[in-house]
Order: structure tokens, then sequence, then C-alpha cells
């Protein structure tokens, strides 16, 4: 890697927010780190530098390998589990877990926050690394520290409130108070904004800039591209597990549409099968007006959603990961979370539905395909025939008994019209490859005969040659009038398999097109807008 | 005989022989243990414990246990618990008990409490499917509650005796002989000869069945063998009985639960859901299964059982005492986990869950009849509770 030049300048802005990041000294060199997982690389010979006391913007699409190139950082993925070398602090770092890189100061803030929600705010800001007066907790002197760390995070709160009692703005600010107090040198967010609305991500991007003053150095993983633009120092862009290019913005202001080009610029190669696309006028299924609230994460979750599918059409729903495209379904298919429908209506061919739980939802012709296969799509210690059968059960019992035989027939007819590679369908279905156990759980569907398929991220984590299988599957299905809602968080897949598109930010539609006439950059553009005024 | 997982092919009949060991090590394990232990207390009580009136008496003993082990197995299966079911089982025998002294006819009696069971039943499976209550905090306060009303019941007597012939045949009477008279029980040997022949017309056509598909099969001479083996086992067991008083009311009883929930396991939607809550209950609510009302029904059938147990015990003792009921829920437990339900749920075969319970019962009764004292035993049970268990989680862990 070639060091910078140092260059002349008289414009005092950029002079002003070098101040801190000193050009040469790098804190954190990742050389050539490749990981793999069984059958993906989800990480290919990636380099990432960071200056000591920069703010680190590292952007990319989902799968793209942020989440996991951070997790090799902080030993996550222990020293030997991944090839290629750190070096931190000058020296070259053999991570063998988070406590190793903790001792380093090297702090991960994830998503999902790990604070314990009915501990104090004390408590938690010292979890782990109790304040000691001989073999006793010094109580006093950790509230006393524990208002510093506050006061440093410029968060106005007693410190004896628990942490569930806070908003998520505030429980992101104690989880920075807890790294600051262990003496943090390199902080890393991962997707800090996520859940925050717009005065909440000031509040966050304003105090990262004042730790910054303080020394502290920053990387935050972030899907919002205007946030980037306002805070980063460097932008790393990686893509499919490589790093495409590290831009310096300390030297020129780097407009949003380039790093969107850099994110998605991969030439569609022809992995999207061609179709007949035969779509009748007559609407299959619609939501109208549909807003839910989310009695755990107490906010209202989806609002005012309106959606529409044709008979032998493929709507595409896209947005960022948790934009509450999955949240959309379950509410749909039963809502089996529980959340609270606070308004709308469903519609199957103009006559409206109910679904009290998922049971209705299936006789009612709708097929939801999760997007977690193993977590809550197949029973993996049951064998194919099982999994297929499952939704579909009632077709196949005479009387009181399943018929067996059926089950057997059945099973193989999908194992042979849907390849899935196995040498019987006796095969327990958690020693399926991925691609396969994503044909069972559709084949469990179609084993329902559904009017409407909902497919959550049908293609994560399978290889490309399963992937076309699956849209070839797709499109034949489609041919024979069935309609399909696709939820993808690979915006080219979408855009290579969809008639139309919605795209989904913050629990609102912010976009609806027809995908000959959608670009990747107009739908990143609509997925990463901000709503106003949602908490 | 259907579900054969299918690993490594090895050649030849050595290598068949090997790989159907592999594959069902666990339940072969189950199977020698209890024979290792038959033959313990055999030769340590002199062959007393394997004289056919001790092996009737032991049937007799393991009636209550075993049913209340095959309810507990489906409440394992989908990840709950019941601890109240020794005193539910203690109480509603205890209620029988009175319900005879004044004077209500056995068949009536018998039903009424039966549904007595389902009812208190409903209550829990309501409490741990809508309301959420975790099983063991609302079996745990089951134990207090029932507890409690046995105590009630049983307050004014004490022991309370139970006078009807019927009644008390249930766990101590055998079945009939159509030609009464000295030597063996000839009704025994022919239910004996017809259940050989039940067997085998059942396997050879499920073995058929599964040609059809093609599915892997074992090869003809150890599909012979293993008819030998089990025929040798079922004409074993009823010689034995035929030699004493034939077959006891008890094995009848617990032949017909464990006929009917086997059935509804294996072929009915029931038992679908069954395992496909228990081996992943997010999956199958998100598949259309109704994972409340299957939770309900279940605790239901638990309870209901746990009823007939309580029968069973109280014909047993001939009595229905305010101590019965201690440790029940214990033993039930232990015999489904030493039969093979899996810790962690989705995985379980009310067919072994009957081994369990023989194994659990004979410790108690061959410890008794070496005149170990009972808190030994209690150990002894727990130690070879906690191995079974363990070599349980180690060998699914390899899979």
């Amino acid at each position: 890697m070639q060091i910078r030049v140092c260059y002349i300048t008289f414009n005092i802005r950029k002079l002003h927010r070098k101040r801190g990041v000193k050009v040469d000294d790098i804190l954190l060199e990742m050389r050539e780190i490749t990981k793999q997982f069984p059958g993906v690389k989800a990480l290919d010979r990636v380099n990432f530098k960071v200056r000591r006391g920069e703010i680190h913007c590292l952007v990319g699409e989902n799968g793209a390998g942020k989440s996991t190139l951070m997790k090799v950082l902080s030993g996550v993925y222990p020293f030997g589990d991944y090839e290629g070398d750190i070096v931190y602090e000058g020296r070259e770092q053999h991570f063998r877990g988070i406590a190793d890189s903790e001792a380093a100061g090297i702090a991960i803030i994830y998503q999902e926050l790990a604070l314990i929600p009915e501990l104090s705010i004390y408590e938690n800001i010292f979890f782990g690394h109790e304040i000691m007066k001989g073999r006793t907790i010094d109580w006093n002197q950790t509230i006393v520290r524990a208002r510093e760390m506050l006061n440093r995070v410029q968060l106005d709160a007693n410190p004896t409130v628990k942490v569930k009692d806070l908003g998520v703005g505030n429980q992101q600010l104690v989880e920075i108070a807890k790294a600051l107090s262990k003496n943090v040198k390199l902080l890393i967010l991962d997707e800090p904004t996520a859940a925050l609305n717009e005065d909440g991500s000031q509040n966050l991007l304003n105090l990262l800039r004042q730790l910054k003053k303080e020394g502290i150095t920053c990387i935050m993983i972030t899907h919002k591209i205007k946030e980037v633009v306002a805070i980063a120092d460097t932008i790393t862009v990686l893509r499919d597990g490589k790093t495409i290019i590290s831009m310096d913005a300390t030297e020129r202001r780097i407009p949003e549409h380039e790093i969107i080009r850099h994110m998605v610029g991969r030439e569609i190669e022809n992995i999207y099968p061609k179709r007949e696309r035969a779509i009748s006028d007559e609407v299959a299924f619609e939501v109208r007006n549909w807003s839910v609230f989310d009695p755990v994460r107490g906010r209202e979750i989806l609002h005012d959603v309106n959606l529409k599918v044709r008979k032998g059409e493929i709507v595409g729903l896209a947005g960022l990961l948790g934009a509450g495209r999955t949240e959309l379904a379950m509410s749909i298919f039963g809502n089996m979370p529980g959340y609270r429908i606070t308004s709308g209506e469903l519609f199957i061919s103009g006559k409206p539905v109910r679904f009290n739980r998922t049971a209705d939802a299936v006789k009612a012709g709708l097929a939801y395909v999760t997007e977690d296969r193993k977590g809550n799509g197949l029973v993996l210690i049951q064998d194919i025939k099982y999994n297929i059968t499952i939704a579909g059960i009632d077709k196949l019992v005479n009387g009181l008994t399943v018929n067996s035989n059926e089950e057997v027939r059945v099973a193989n007819q999908y194992k042979e019209s849907l390849n899935i590679k196995t040498p019987s369908v006796q095969q327990l279905v958690g020693n399926l490859s991925g691609g396969n156990q994503q044909k069972t759980s559709i084949a469990k569907w179609l084993f329902t005969q559904p009017r409407i398929l909902i497919l959550d991220e049908p293609t994560r984590g399978i290889d490309v040659g399963a992937k076309y299988e699956i849209y070839t599957i797709m499109n034949s299905l489609v041919e024979q009038g069935m309609s399909i809602i696709m939820i993808s968080s690979e915006l080219l897949e979408i855009l290579g398999m969809s008639d139309r598109l919605y795209v989904v930010s913050e629990g609102s539609i912010t976009g609806e097109m027809k995908t000959s006439e959608a670009t990747e950059q107009s739908v990143m553009a609509m997925a990463t807008k901000t709503q106003e005024g949602i908490a | 005989m259907s579900n054969k997982k299918t690993t490594g092919e090895a050649p030849g009949l050595g290598g068949e022989v090997l790989a159907l060991i592999r594959n069902n090590m666990r339940d072969y394990v189950m199977y020698i243990a209890l024979v290792v232990i038959f033959l313990f207390f055999g030769i340590e009580t002199k062959w007393l414990f394997l004289s056919p009136r001790n092996l009737s008496d032991l049937i007799n003993q393991t009636g209550y246990v075993a049913v209340l082990a095959i309810g507990m197995t489906l409440i394992l299966i989908i990840r709950h618990i019941d601890l109240s079911v020794g005193f539910v089982a203690s109480f509603l025998g205890a209620v029988a008990a009175r319900m005879m002294t004044a004077g209500v006819p056995v068949y009536i009696v018998i039903p009424a409490i039966l549904v007595m069971g389902a009812l208190i039943g409903l209550y829990q499976g309501t409490l741990v499917s809508r309301v959420h209550v975790p099983a063991f905090v609302t079996t745990l306060a089951g134990m207090f509650i029932f507890r409690g009303l046995l105590n009630m019941v049983t307050v004014s007597t004490g022991t309370i005796i139970v006078k009807d012939e019927t009644f008390k045949a249930l766990s101590n009477g055998f079945i009939p002989d159509f030609m009464p008279g000295e030597g063996i029980h000839k009704l025994t040997m022919v239910i004996g000869i017809l259940l050989v022949v039940l067997m085998v017309v059942s396997q050879i056509n499920s073995r058929k069945q599964l040609q059809r598909y093609q599915f892997k099969v074992n090869s003809a001479p150890i599909f012979v063998a293993q008819l030998i083996f089990f025929a040798a086992i079922i004409m074993g067991i009823m010689l034995v009985l035929a030699n004493y008083k034939g077959i006891p009311w008890t094995a009848v009883i617990v032949g017909v639960v464990l006929s009917i929930y086997n059935f509804l396991l294996n072929k009915t939607r029931f038992g679908r859901s069954i395992y496909g809550i228990g081996g992943n209950p997010e999956a199958a609510e998100l598949s259309g299964i109704n994972v409340q009302r299957v939770t309900l029904i279940t605790f239901a059938s638990m309870s209901m059982l746990a009823a007939l147990g309580g029968i069973l015990y109280t014909s047993r003792l001939s009595s229905a005492s305010p101590q019965a009921g201690v440790g029940f829920e214990l033993d039930a437990i232990a015999s489904s986990f030493i039969g093979g339900v899996s810790v962690s749920g989705g995985i379980g075969k009310v067919t072994n869950t009957i081994i369990g319970a023989l194994v659990i019962m004979s410790l108690t009764n061959g410890m008794n009849l070496m005149g170990v004292d009972v808190s030994y035993q209690y150990v002894v049970k727990g130690v070879i509770f906690i191995i079974a268990v363990a070599f349980d989680v180690t060998s699914r862990r390899k899979h």
C-alpha cells in the first residue's frame, strides 16, 4: 500500500477535519484476510488499514463481509480460523477471543446491544471489570466513575436507572460509555444508527466527532450513505468479500453516488434465467394501510404499508436489513410473533381475509418461506419427507392416519422436480447443504399449493448453482399463475428477478417502481432514505 | 424398524451387522443394560428375581410408572415437563377409593376419574400454552395443590381401603384361562403365538413397503434373524408368565395404552405435530401447526394417564394412602430419558420408554429383593439415570 503524500491546501475546512488524523500513523492494518465458511468464501484477501484518530466508515451491501471482517478483528473468529495478518499498534496480533482484543483496547458495539436490561446503568458500565475495594465491589466509586463516563458520552441520566427503561439511542450511549470505561482505543460500531431517528443519529455522530478529538479511533459500519459523507475520514467499500476501494474523504468530498456505485457496481452477469412474462390484471393479494406495533420493542414497526401483487407477478421487496420486511411478512402470515396490528386489511383476489394464526393463512393459499431456514423454517432433526409434508399434511390424512405411502411418493416427486440432491428422502434435513435445505423449504410450501408465495431472502447463504435453480423454480411457478413476493437484500437479485418492486425503509414503503425503470442507484437512494419524525 | 439411518456402506453380512449396531447403538445399549440388570439381580438373589412369580410382580409394579412415563414422553418431546403427575395420580386414586367407599360402581368410577384427570390436564395445559407460564412452574404449583387435595380427601379417614374386587384385579389380577387347570396358562400361550404372528406379518409388510420405495432394508438373513429374535423374546416372556398365573391385567392395560400412543405418535397428524413442535416450535407454528392446541392436548393426555396411573397404584395397594405419590414424577421422567427421549426435545419413542420404565422398576424390585436400604436405592437409580443421559447426549453429538 502506498503511503499517501502530504499535500498542500489552503482549505480551512479540510484542515479542521484533518485535525487529529496523522497521515502516516497506522493504528490497524489487516492484511490479506481470508475467511471461509463451508462452501462460502466470506472474505477474500481483504486489506483494511485504519489511521490513528480517524473515523473510518466501512460500507457495502448485506453479505459483503463487513461484519465478518470485524469479527475477525475482535477475535470472535480466533487466530487460526482465518488467513492473513492483523497488525495493531505496530505489532502482529493473534487474538484468540474477545477478551484478547478488549485487552488491546478494541471494543465492538453490535447492532443488538449486549446490555443486561434488568441491571442499572452503572452496573452495566462496569459489568465484567468491576471496581474493587479489597475483595468486594466498591459501589460508591462505581457510581462516581459511571457519572464521569455518562458525562463523556453526554448522556444526562441517573446512573441508577435500569437500562431497560432507556430508549435505544441512550442504551447505545451506555454501551459506548462501557467501552470508554475500559480505556478503548479503537471503537467499532456496527450500524449504530440503524435503530435511531434523525435526532438520535445526529447526537451519536456528534459524539463520535467528540471522541475523535479525544483521540479515539472509530470504525463505523453503516448503510446510511448520508452519514458516511457527513462523518468519514476514510471510506472503505467491501463487496463480495473483497476490498473494492479505500477512499480518503479528507482529501476531497466523496459524493454519495460514487459510494453507492462502488457498493453495487458490478456487472450483471447472466445469472437470472429469462421467463415469459404473463402478468394478468387480476390482483391476487393486496395489503392496505397495514400498521403494526411491536409490544416488545415498544414502537410501531410498520407504518401504513400498501402493497399489491398480481397473478403471475414477482414483486420484489427491497430494503436494508432491519427495514421491516420480515416483520411485514410475519405479521401478514398469521402474526406468529404476536405483534399488535393497529390498522390494515388483507385481500385475496379482492376478498377481505383475516388470519388469526398461521394455519388460517395457509388455508387461504398463502405460503411463507422464512429467511432463517434453520431457525424457524425446517425441523432439522427430522427427515426430508417429514419436512416436505409438514405444512400440507392434511392432504395426506385418510381418516385418522397419515398415508405414509403417499408421503414418500410426494416427497420423491418434489425431490425430482426441485432437484434436491440426496440419496433418499429419509435423509435428515440437518445433513443437507444450504441450497438443498432451501429447496426442501420451498417444496414444503409448494405441496400446500399456495396462490401467493412469499420468499424471504430465498438465496441467502447458498451457492451460485443452487441460486440459479431457485430462480428457475420461481419462474416456472409464476408462469403457472402463482404470485410471488420476494424479499431480498441483494439488490441485483431484486432487479434481476422481479417485475415490480417496492422499497422499504424503516417500516414504510418509500418507493414503488417497475423493475424495468429502476436502477441500483435509485433503489439504494430510496432504501437509505430516512424518515423524519419516526421514533 | 423403519427409520434406520443410512450411513457408511459396508460390504457383506458382517459389515451390515456392524452398520446396524453403529446406527442403533443407543437402543442396543439400553436392551443390553436391561439384560445385564436382570442377570445381575438373578444371580444376586439366587434366581428369585427371575422367577415367574417375581417377574409377574415386576410387571404389576411397573404398570403405573409405565403409564405415567408414556404421557411424560410426549411432554418431554415437546420440550415441557410435568412435575405434578405423582400427586395428581395419588389424589385421583384417593378420590376413586372414596367414591367406591360411597358405593359408586367401579364402571362409573374409572371413567369419571379419567375425565377428572383430563380436566386437570386442561387446566395446567391452558396455563402453559395460553398464559405462557413455564411448565416447570405450573406443574410445581400443581404438586402443591394436588398434594393438599390428597390430604383433604384422606384427612377424615386416613388410608382408604379399597374393597371392590374388580378394581383390585386391575393391578393384582390375571387374565382368565379358557381351560382352567393345572400346568401352564394356555390362553397366555395362545396370545403369545398370536402376537408373534402379528409381529411377523406387520414386519414383512413394512419391509415390502420400504422395498417398494427402494429404501435401504436389512438383508434377508438379518431380517429373519431379527424376526426370530423378537419372536423368541415374546414367547420367552409369555412362557414365564404362563408358568405363573398368566398375563397380568396390568400388562393388558399398559399394552393397550402403549399401542394407542405408539399409533398416535407414528401414524397420525397429531404425532407429526408433536415431533415438529419438539424439533423446532417456531418452524412448526410457521408451518401451520397449532402449537397451543397440541400443547394443551398433550397436557390433558398426561394428566389423564396420571389418573390411570393413580387407579393402577391404588389398585395395586388395594388402598389409597395420604403418603402416596411422592417421587412418581421422578421415576416417570427417568424412564423417558433412559428410554431415549432427547433432553433437548423432538426425539423419543413410547416403545423405548417402556423399556426405560422396566429398567427403573427392575432396579427398585431387585434391590428390594436384595434388601438394599432405600437410601442406597435412590443413589443407584440416580447414578444409572445420569449415566444413561450422559451417554445419550454424547452419542447424539457425534451424529
